[in-house]
């Protein structure tokens, strides 16, 4: 071996050994694992798990919490993403403009909740939609506007939820569309103001088009972030809130796995939620090929 | 005009944006009581520190704390050490089948964290390392995007400098340590803070396999807090300030590196 090619295998191994032992094969075994009927007596002892095969699977398309769960989730992902886009993407688009002065600290106050603990900032948001004395209900409260027990109303709860989603998710979106903003060619501008484009027909014929792949990347992102929702809810609506209205896969995992021990049906769950990531990874991408 | 309404929408973002925060702030230095108060109260009558020393004294959260800072901390230099090595050695070694590998590390890239939890709970069991601290820190030391990272920058390294230090003699080893590494300072600093910070702010797996109230992380154990305490909203919002203004701290001093890193794992990737 030459010795370049062994300094590599000595280098690699520590992170690829580490990286398949504590990632790559829990994956492949959590797929095994949803095969069986592993519970808190295969804890116990091994010898007590049967191979069920689609078992599992089919008793979650059995379960009418199942499909609250997958409802919600995709209720928070498909109406919490494009909104945490949308938001982002004018926040990038006025932080771009010329006329914006003072951009850096904008820039700096919008991607602050980014970086913050997630339950730190949902205790926070658990005061802020409290029905009596929350900074929103006092809000609503100026302008004569009777705010609802937001947590409280299945109806509400998950609206609150995704307004915490969107404030907490949509500085990371603006700084990668900032990033493709630069990229565009402002010569593209000038020749469409020279054709007579106003603002907005710049914005759909200019920026949109040529901001393709930051769309892609921006919405597998989102999408990634917005499915795997667990720490918001389990925090601010315990036991998935009223009437299980912000029950969500990853807290249905959690719940089936780790509370109850039924570790087979809970990797079935695990991977109804890969084959989300997955979708919606292929999904973004599909959107951009055919544009 | 124009100027004007855009100013006026980046400066009503900006207070949207930082109530939440500075609310927070506020309410966990007023007296006991006072931010539920009628008619509401946005600014404390008078500064106080009560709830702070509770949470120390009584609450015990200086254990969490201490615990929180423990495990980011060991986690960022594992994550520096163990994440660098492969991401030079997949940007600048040649070996047979590099990129085969490095395209299937890629492609597992998307797969959610918590995909692998319940099986890796169960192998930590069989390890018995349920309720440790290598058993929290073992996702954050060695990660595929880390070392995806590092990788991304390193291409950028002239080749010509690895082999002149090769022609000098230098071992593969002090080429990695002495010349490469300092190189990568930029990079480097990057991984640590988003080590660091995905670290301290990670929820589920630290509630998952500590069952120690002695050995919780923060947001563990603030979560827990929550459920007793609710009511006290101004202790609450001291324990919340606690658990986010480390990291918030962090992101003002270095956020030239954390921005930069960000985007070099969006746009070259």
């Amino acid at each position: 071996m030459k010795p370049e090619a062994r300094a590599a295998l000595l280098l690699l191994t520590p992170a690829m050994t580490l990286i398949t032992l504590f990632f790559i094969l829990p994956v492949a075994g959590g797929f095994l694992l949803s095969l069986t009927d592993f519970d808190l007596y295969s804890i116990g002892d091994v010898g007590n798990t049967r191979i069920v095969g689609m078992k599992n699977y089919a008793g979650l398309m059995q379960n009418p919490l199942f499909w609250r769960a997958l409802t919600n989730t995709l209720y928070f992902s498909l109406v919490g993403g494009p909104l945490t886009i949308a938001v982002a993407l004018g926040a990038a688009l006025l932080l771009n403009t010329k006329l914006a002065r003072f951009k850096a600290f904008f820039r700096t106050i919008y991607f602050a909740p980014v970086v913050t603990t997630i339950v730190g900032v949902a205790i926070v948001w658990k005061y802020v939609y409290h029905p009596r004395v929350g900074l929103l209900n006092r809000l609503l409260d100026a302008i004569g506007i009777a705010g609802p027990d937001w947590l409280g109303d299945p109806r509400w709860a998950m609206p609150a939820l995704i307004l915490l989603a969107i404030w907490r998710g949509f500085g990371y979106a603006m700084v990668i569309f900032l990033a493709g903003l630069q990229n565009v060619p402002e010569e593209l501008y000038e020749a469409a103001r020279i054709d007579g484009a106003g603002p907005w027909k710049q914005f759909w014929h200019v920026t949109v088009p040529q901001l393709g792949p930051t769309f892609v990347f921006v919405g597998i992102i989102t999408a990634i972030g917005f499915l795997q929702v667990f720490a918001e809810p389990y925090v601010m609506t315990p036991d998935g809130g009223p009437l299980n209205a912000t029950l969500t896969i990853v807290m249905l995992m959690y719940r089936e796995g780790f509370r109850w021990w039924n570790m087979g049906y809970a990797a079935a769950v695990a991977f109804v939620l890969f084959a989300l990531v997955l979708l919606a990874t292929i999904g973004n991408a599909l959107v951009r090929r055919t544009r | 005009m124009r100027r004007l309404l855009i100013h006026v929408a980046l400066i009503i973002g900006a207070i949207a944006t930082i109530i939440p925060l500075a609310w927070m702030i506020s309410a966990s230095m007023m007296p006991q009581g006072e931010a539920t108060s009628f008619p509401p109260r946005l600014v404390p009558s008078h500064i106080t520190f009560e709830h702070y020393r509770s949470l120390f004294t009584s609450l015990n959260l200086g254990r969490a704390f201490l615990n929180s800072l423990f495990v980011a901390v060991v986690a960022t230099l594992f994550s520096l050490l163990i994440n660098s090595m492969s991401g030079y050695a997949f940007a600048k070694l040649h070996f047979r089948g590099r990129d085969r590998i490095f395209t299937m590390l890629v492609a597992a890239l998307g797969i959610p964290a918590q995909v692998a939890m319940l099986p890796l709970f169960l192998l930590l069991k069989s390890m018995g390392l349920v309720n440790t601290y290598v058993g929290v820190l073992v996702p954050y030391i060695a990660t595929i995007y880390g070392v995806f990272l590092v990788r991304q920058y390193m291409l950028s390294i002239p080749d010509d400098l690895l082999a002149a230090a090769r022609i000098d003699g230098a071992s593969e080893w002090r080429i990695y340590w002495s010349i490469v590494l300092p190189v990568a300072r930029p990079v480097l600093a990057t991984l640590a803070i988003f080590t660091f910070m995905s670290a301290w702010n990670d929820f589920m797996w630290p509630l998952i396999i500590l069952s120690d109230a002695d050995k919780y992380t923060m947001p563990v154990a603030v979560a827990n807090l929550s459920g007793e305490h609710f009511p006290d909203l101004e202790l609450m919002m001291a324990s919340a300030v606690l658990t986010i203004i480390p990291v918030l701290a962090l992101f003002f001093v270095l956020q030239k590196q954390y921005i930069a890193g960000m985007m070099a794992g969006s746009v070259k990737g």
